[in-house]
């Protein structure tokens, strides 16, 4: 007990202290998952809103691979994406094994299904005959899309959420393709994990708080513009 | 309402902006020269390597990315061509490294010592034994838990090794456990078990203090923990880095380094964790 | 020129032929109410002339010009408005529902707001404009969703069975303020509907569908009383609907002149103003030699026995006085009667048989 207290205390001091090291860590965790959300986000809610909208062959195969996708695990993503970018291996020519770039592209891969899902399911919640009514309305259909996504605004909410939280939290892609390097492509789920290897708990602790703390910020932020727009 | 979505979308700019800065930052440092160093990780958990790497980097303009794994998958990674050298502790694994023709130049860089922990009040009574093989060979009859890394890493194999020369296969024993865990956590799991494990000197000096746990048997040469560096061999793998390969070993064993290794720990555990070896031949260590 | 004009139009769904419909013309300011079953094909016509649905033939004029090209889809929705069922509002305040067509518009704010209160105003929600358009009731949601199609001042206006989800006390007042404003705002309208005293409350003209087909169209009596088929007899030509003149007015009774006769009636009009009215048939009796005068029957008119139609357990007979009627009789009365086609008869029906369905001055 009193290490998640001595883990509280050193939290605090390390981000009031600004140290050094734990703020690049912090931000680098930040700037990676934010990115990779960001990208997912794009992908994810033109994907899922098109596959919602649209009648096509195939289509409820698409939706069962889009829902597996979702169960994803990140360590076979990590896996997997080792092996393409490895010095050997097909897209070796980039360079991108152990860089920051590589932890985007593989929490890219995994949020992208989730937020996919998500959108997939809140546009096909809307009545049926929405899309119709807009469309009668004189919209053109970049319009329609727009009002459509501001009807599913809470659920799409909900997937960013979703989607984000997939990311900051995942360990095990990070360290397969970022190789944890101090100071270079260590975040803090990545040096977490290093720390309580090494069996420093207090400092697993503290990183394990402001990572906490700064999920909580984020979602917070996202709760209430999920939440205003709900009626009153 | 308009209002309202136009700051978000100015403010969602704002953001993607400054992460896309931040990892252009970040890809910059990786444009400069590439050295891909596969070690273990105790050799990182010991916090050597947070010392020697930017010394080295300062001095050769070279960006080290150390990727810290177990021995095991250290070398697998040395033979795949993914890593440019090797820092690890393996004698027996890396002479067939080398003998299979994947890593060229090894050297001796340095060593330390591996130790048998347990609670103090030491349950099989082994504490005082010169033998560290007739310890194990006390642990098993006594059948008192045995905390095992299990895990291919350099202290799992030197544990396996010790085990054998015992003549003693613990795998099926009740009370051998395996925990898959680095070193820091098995010896917390030990702690908390009051049970009996091998580790090397470094990180036990570390967490010493919060631990509880007594050293119970050291000295014995089987104990020594040898460190080499190995250069991964290009006619495997055109793709290695060949120049920074070398150019970290040959750092590893010059004078200057070697005294940083003779003096690292010293301040802060009152002993050093490492005896630099560079030059030396493996049958002259040992106290 | 008429506003709308089909020519040839077939929509198919998955090789199925859906709609087909060889001719259709819509002059401007005129109201058409669609009658038909579930499945005739009224909503897959109303979409296909909102441009919602493709249509793998055929020719679409609105104001002479084809609209099936292309890039002239939106720009031909945005002169018109399309009415749901179910009210379809979005997730905001009711003011913000009825200015959706004039946001898309791009409209300027100042416009969007007078427009918004004048639409209100006739719909009867202004005192709602702030409230969330979830928490509306059934009948002030479909209000709304009037207004939004008013607001954006339409050519032409779609109505698929607006009414249907209504309770009856609701039904009634929107169908009135419906008609004022289609009057008032002289808007072109196509109703969809199944019910038969609503398509008469609204319409000029009246068509009726089956099987994708426009199976009778004309003027509302015309229809009700000439059904053309069995399809179209289940939805019209059930009961006796007849246009006449109000004479006399007396405290809540009136007399109206149709086809030569005065009929007595329950209801409150006024001199002068034309109404449609209509009779049911089981109120309908049918005599020889006037034998209903002297009772509490106030109307008895002589007619002509044109068809006896056998309907299972009774016979419906098809009169003629000047004005079509339609009534009931059991097999007994038909034989102790001798009624026959071609006979002459009284009919005879009460002054409280006698439903005003629509005024117009």
């Amino acid at each position: 007990m009193d290490l998640i207290v001595d883990g509280f205390l050193k939290a605090f001091h390390l981000l009031i202290s600004l140290d050094r090291e734990v703020l690049g860590i912090t931000l680098l965790s930040l700037q990676v998952s934010g990115l990779a959300t960001m990208i997912s986000l794009f992908l994810g809610i033109s994907c899922g809103t098109a596959v919602a909208l649209t009648e096509f062959p195939g289509r409820n195969l698409v939706v069962s691979l889009i829902n597996a996708g979702m169960a994803l695990p990140p360590v076979v993503v990590g896996l997997f994406v080792t092996v393409f970018f490895w010095r050997n291996g097909p897209f070796g020519f980039m360079e991108l094994l152990y860089t920051p770039a590589a932890m985007v592209v593989a929490q890219t891969i995994i949020a992208t299904p989730i937020v996919t899902g998500i959108t997939l399911a809140a546009m096909q919640s809307l009545p049926k005959k929405l899309r119709l009514q807009i469309l009668a309305l004189g919209a053109t259909r970049p319009q329609m899309l727009l009002i459509l996504m501001r009807e599913a605004q809470l659920p799409l909410l909900a997937a960013i959420m979703a989607g984000f939280g997939g990311v900051i939290s995942e360990v095990g892609a990070s360290i397969m393709v970022g190789g944890n390097i101090k100071g270079y492509s260590r975040v803090l789920t990545t040096a977490t994990v290093m720390e309580t290897s090494r069996g420093n708990f207090d400092m697993a602790i503290a990183l394990s708080i402001i990572l906490l703390f700064f999920v909580f910020l984020i979602n917070l932020a996202l709760t209430l513009i999920q939440q205003r727009e709900r009626p009153r | 309402m308009k209002k309202g979505s136009t700051s978000k979308i100015i403010l969602t700019l704002l953001v993607f902006i400054m992460i896309i800065c931040g990892i252009q930052g970040h890809v910059e440092a990786a444009e400069q020269k590439t050295i891909i160093l596969a070690t273990t990780t105790s050799t990182q958990d010991s916090g050597l390597l947070d010392v020697l790497i930017p010394m080295f980097e300062k001095k050769t303009g070279y960006f080290v990315k150390t990727i810290a794994v177990g021995s095991g998958q250290a070398m697998a990674m040395g033979q795949k061509g993914e890593a440019d050298v090797l820092l690890v502790h393996s004698p027996a694994a890396e002479e067939k490294f080398v003998a299979d023709g994947f890593g060229i130049n090894r050297r001796l860089v340095m060593h330390n010592d591996f130790i048998i922990v347990g609670s103090p009040d030491d349950p099989a009574k082994i504490r005082g034994i010169r033998s560290t093989g007739e310890a194990m060979k006390k642990i098993a009859s006594a059948g008192k838990l045995f905390l095992s890394r299990g895990d291919n890493s350099g202290t799992n194999a030197k544990e396996n090794q010790v085990w054998k020369v015992a003549g003693i296969n613990p795998e099926k024993e009740k009370w051998y456990q395996q925990t898959g865990l680095g070193m820091g956590q098995t010896l917390n799991v030990t702690a908390e078990k009051k049970g009996y494990t091998l580790t090397d000197r470094g990180t036990y000096l570390a967490l010493k203090k919060t631990l509880g746990l007594d050293i119970l048997n050291e000295g014995d040469a089987i104990l020594l923990n040898i460190y080499h560096v190995v250069e991964i061999n290009p006619a495997k793998w055109p793709r290695v880095n060949v120049a920074g390969g070398k150019a970290f070993a040959d750092f590893m064993v010059t004078p200057e380094t070697q005294e940083v290794v003779k003096t690292f720990g010293t301040d802060k555990f009152g002993a050093p964790l490492f005896f630099p070896d560079a030059g030396k031949k493996v049958e002259e260590l040992g106290k | 020129m008429p506003m709308l004009t089909v020519n040839n139009l077939k929509v198919a769904r998955g090789g199925i032929p859906v709609l087909d419909i060889p001719h259709f013309e819509l002059e401007a300011g005129e109201s058409l109410a669609i009658l038909g079953p579930n499945g005739a094909g009224k909503t897959t016509f109303l979409l296909t002339l909102a441009r919602l649905l493709i249509y793998s033939q055929g020719e679409l004029l609105f104001k002479g010009q084809d609209i099936s090209l292309p890039e002239l889809t939106v720009p031909y929705r945005r002169r018109l408005a399309m009415v749901f069922q179910e009210p379809l509002l979005l997730n905001t305040t009711v003011f913000n529902n009825v200015a959706a067509g004039l946001k898309i518009r791009r409209m300027a704010k100042q416009e969007i707001e007078k427009r918004v209160s004048k639409y209100a105003e006739l719909l009867k929600i202004t005192h709602l404009l702030n409230r969330d358009a979830r928490k509306l009731s059934g009948g002030e949601a479909q209000r709304t969703n009037l207004a939004r199609a008013f607001a954006t001042e339409p050519e032409m206006i779609l109505l698929d069975e607006p009414f249907a989800n209504l309770d009856a006390p609701s039904r009634d007042s929107l169908i009135d303020d419906l008609h004022s404003i289609l009057r008032q705002t002289e808007t072109t309208a196509i109703l969809a509907t199944h019910d038969r005293l609503e398509a008469l409350r609204l319409a000029d003209r009246l068509a009726v569908m089956d099987g994708g087909k426009i199976v009778q169209i004309g003027a509302c009596h015309e229809v009700m009383n000439h059904p053309v088929n069995e399809v179209a007899a289940s939805f019209v030509g059930m009961e006796t609907v007849f246009s006449g003149y109000v004479l006399k007015v007396a405290d809540g009774s009136f007399v109206v002149a149709v086809a030569g006769h005065a009929v007595e009636a329950l209801g409150n009009v006024e001199k002068g103003e034309r109404v449609l009215c209509c009779i049911r048939p089981e109120n309908i009796i049918i005599s020889h030699d006037n034998a209903m005068e002297g009772t509490s029957v106030r109307n008895n008119l002589p007619a002509k026995i044109v068809k006896i139609i056998p309907q299972g357990s009774f016979f419906k007979v098809h009169l003629d006085c000047g004005f079509f009627l339609a009534g009931y009789v059991t097999q007994q009365s038909l034989e102790n009667l001798s009624l026959k086609e071609g006979k002459n008869v009284t009919v005879s029906f009460k002054a409280t048989a006698v439903h005003v369905i629509r005024r117009e001055k």
